[in-house]
């Protein structure tokens, strides 16, 4: 939250230590990631219920709100006010822990997401690396939780997401690879800033002919990651009750929940911001033209001063990838409404045999363009 | 490993100690038994299922029926011949209307009395759009037991339509009795076969959409094709019937094959065609050529709905019968072709105004004893795949 520091700074800089102006800025940075997260997986429920209601030929909800977009807190308080229950035979200890380590899991990827080109939680040089490492965390979460339910579906449904995950998790790196190497950067908002080019329009899809199936690819694998159709095996309602959330209820459940919104909403910002573009966009491109791109910048005195005539930029910024990320979520949605689940063999055989294989050559091909480029037009 | 040093009880113990907190590799858990219902999404009711699975794969199975038994038969050979109309609705609750039609036809084959021209006409009709009706559930439900939700509600939409014709005629929404002993309890509202032939046309292209939507879909195909493979000869020895014994390429219709009403008739005219899987997906008799047959029945009843109506005629919708009936000494048994096969009402009258002997032969409750045979080997998501194509209703299955 290098903005927030830098305002704390400005303003109380001189009275506080050093330390307890971190400790502010790291409590606001996960009340932020908290609200965020929250946020996204109240809206990504309300657009679910619609999208599957307009998909099916019905409202969804209606009630609540103006179409109903108070559902979700309705419903949140719901969950908040069922009975905990723990199955008597369950560990309870595990029990209890995964439904934490699973939204904690999701919650620290987010430290990864920068909100706009000036504002992030975490600069983070690997932070691809860090939201794949941090969202495969969550199955050990799931593993745990079948496992600490002691019951036959619920085991059933931890194996499948373990075996699932273990597949997909490849596919989903190697061809996350494939834009990274173009980047030169594991970094989400430095690629980010590689895109601006040709009016916002130079997005890593457009500039190599190998992006396309990396992103097809990902975005396969991606589904497959987030436990979302045609790939939901982990929960398939129809085979096994709810899989590794059959003993779950109340707020343990919706904790789950929370988690797959927030997975498939990081799933979608690591595509938009490694194919689509991240924060550029034309609209974006003449923000910052207009309005001045830094929000800190180094004054007359060479002291560093706070610029806060370039926030609409970094609105429209924020708002154009978050834009971009539920244009992903609302994809994976559509999926999950219109086709068949496939089966387990099926999921492994094309993880396996045909997804790893073909985003090894997108990489291999992908490599060789870029080479062949730096080759012709380098020198 | 392979299969067979797994099976084998000896080496499924044999666990040797080589040395401290070493073991070799060589152990084997049992299967795992797993209830399979009475409260499963999957299983369309209560039905339980005793699944013994090692891991994914499923090796063996055992249907345990009569969660929802209520004494179907034995009822009916307690109350007078016309109380019982209404608990035949209540077997298979999605085809009641055959139901009505099966008990009336076996119970009019021991009097002896001719059927109005005009109520077997709309009898037919009747029981075809119920057929489409059910076939509308198996097919959306199958989708749903497959994963896809959406064709769910497709389907539940024209079913709507279809519930709402019945509701004019008769009434109600799902158990009927409106085929009575003798004809009909009410000619057809006005202006009630001009809303069928409509229903007919749009059904028409909405059915286009489910087979687009889901019927050729690749990921339905690749679920539903090769598994759950009903040879010609277990269909036969199972004593399959309808959509199960069709869909293993037999060529069998009650409605041609042992008519009873005007289907002949119908028949003859050419109206309608009997589709008979030809395994085009995969192997004959696999799930998928069970759906294709269901999906391709409801084009069929339509047409035989619209025969229907091109030569309906004026006339009386009941025939002239007693209000108390007393049935003629002798047993009759009479099987017509409901959405999920050969339903037969066998009645045996003493003369007088209850029956002594009421027997149901329930197409699901038959066409269920296959699948003791054709899951062991499948994995557990084609389970559900299996039990979903053999459309049974547990209503009927337990009666």
């Amino acid at each position: 939250m290098n903005f927030f520091l830098e305002g704390i700074y400005q303003t109380v800089g001189e009275h506080l230590p050093m330390w307890l102006m971190m400790l502010i800025a790291a409590v606001t940075g996960i009340a932020v990631v908290l609200g965020m997260v929250s946020l996204i997986a109240m809206f990504s429920v309300w657009l679910e219920r619609k999208v599957s209601g307009h998909i099916q030929c019905r409202y969804g909800p209606m009630y609540v709100g103006w179409h109903g977009w108070l559902q979700s807190i309705a419903d949140g308080v719901k969950l908040l006010l069922k009975e905990d229950m723990i199955p008597r035979d369950a560990d309870r200890a595990l029990f209890m822990l995964a439904p934490g380590l699973v939204l904690a899991a999701i919650l620290g990827a987010f430290a990864a997401y920068p909100l706009s080109p000036g504002i992030w939680f975490g600069d983070i040089d690997l932070g691809v690396f860090m939201i794949i490492a941090f969202s495969s965390m969550t199955t050990i979460g799931v593993v745990m939780a079948g496992w600490a339910s002691n019951s036959k579906w619920t085991i059933y449904g931890s194996m499948r997401e373990a075996a699932q995950v273990v597949a997909y998790e490849i596919p989903l790196g190697i061809s996350l690879l494939v834009p990274v190497m173009v980047a030169g950067t594991f970094n989400l908002r430095e690629a980010s800033a590689l895109q601006a080019d040709w009016f916002g329009m130079k997005w890593f899809l457009f500039t190599n002919p190998f992006m396309l199936p990396a992103f097809v690819l990902f975005f396969i694998a991606a589904l497959a990651e987030t436990k979302r159709a045609p790939f939901d095996l982990p929960e398939a309602e129809s085979e096994l009750v709810a899989g590794f959330m059959t003993e779950y209820s109340g707020i343990r459940w919706s904790f789950f929940f929370m988690e797959e919104y927030a997975a498939m909403f990081l799933m979608s910002a690591l595509g938009a911001v490694f194919f689509l573009g991240g924060f550029e966009s034309p609209l974006t491109h003449f923000a910052g033209e207009f309005f001045g791109r830094d929000l800190v910048v180094v004054g007359a005195g060479g002291a560093k001063e706070l610029n806060f005539a370039a926030i609409p930029y970094h609105l429209v910024a924020a708002v154009t990838l978050i834009a971009k990320c539920f244009f992903g979520v609302f994809l994976m949605m559509w999926l999950r409404w219109t086709l068949p689940r496939v089966r387990i063999d099926q999921v492994m055989t094309m993880g396996y045999k045909y997804l790893t294989p073909l985003s090894l050559l997108c990489v291999l091909g992908a490599a060789l363009w870029e080479a062949g480029k730096h080759a012709l037009f380098a020198s | 490993m392979t299969r067979e040093t797994q099976s084998t009880p000896a080496a499924s113990t044999r666990v040797q100690r080589l040395g401290a907190g070493e073991v070799s590799v060589d152990i084997r858990t049992p299967d795992l038994e797993i209830n399979f219902g009475p409260q499963h999404p999957a299983t369309h009711g209560v039905m339980r299922i005793l699944m013994r699975a090692d891991g994914e794969l499923v090796t063996g199975a055992q249907p345990h029926l009569g969660y929802l038994h209520r004494c179907a038969e034995k009822i009916g050979e307690n109350v007078e011949w016309l109380q019982y109309l209404p608990y035949t609705d209540r077997y298979d609750y999605l085809a009641s209307m055959n139901n009505n039609l099966g008990y009336s036809l076996a119970v009019e084959a021991l009097l002896g009395v001719e059927i109005p021209r005009r109520a077997t006409l709309i009898r037919i009709i009747c029981a075809e759009l119920n057929r489409i009706g059910s076939h509308l559930v198996a097919f959306g439900t199958y989708g749903l037991d497959i994963g896809a939700f959406t064709p769910f509600l497709y389907t539940f939409r024209e079913r709507e339509w279809m519930m709402a014709l019945f509701e004019k005629i008769c009434g109600a929404r799902l158990t009927y009795s409106y085929i009575r002993i003798g004809g009909l309890f009410n000619d057809a509202p006005p202006g009630w076969f001009e809303e069928v032939s409509r229903f007919c046309d749009v059904f028409e292209q909405k059915w286009q959409e489910y087979v687009d939507l889901l019927l050729v879909n690749q990921i339905y195909v690749k679920r539903t094709a090769n598994i759950g493979i009903i040879s010609r000869e277990m269909a036969l020895d199972f004593g399959l019937t309808g959509t199960m014994v069709r869909g293993s390429g037999i060529d069998w219709d009650l409605r041609r094959d042992m008519p009873y009403m005007c289907y002949d008739e119908i028949w003859r005219s050419g109206a309608f065609k009997i589709p008979v899987a030809r395994g085009e997906m995969g192997a004959l008799g696999d799930c998928w050529d069970r759906s294709w047959v269901r999906v391709m029945e409801m084009i069929e009843s339509i047409k035989i709905v619209r025969w229907c109506l091109d030569n309906m005629v004026e006339g009386p919708v009941i025939a002239d019968i007693p209000k108390t009936l007393k049935v003629p000494l002798g047993e009759a048994y009479v099987g017509i072709e409901n959405p999920r096969g050969e339903l037969g009402h066998y009645v045996v009258s003493d003369g007088g105004k209850v029956s002594i002997r009421t027997r149901v032969r329930g197409p699901s409750f038959c066409n269920l004893a296959v699948l003791e045979d054709i899951l062991p080997g499948s994995l557990v998501g084609d389970a559900i795949a299996i039990i979903g194509s053999t459309d049974i209703v547990v209503g009927e299955t337990d009666r």
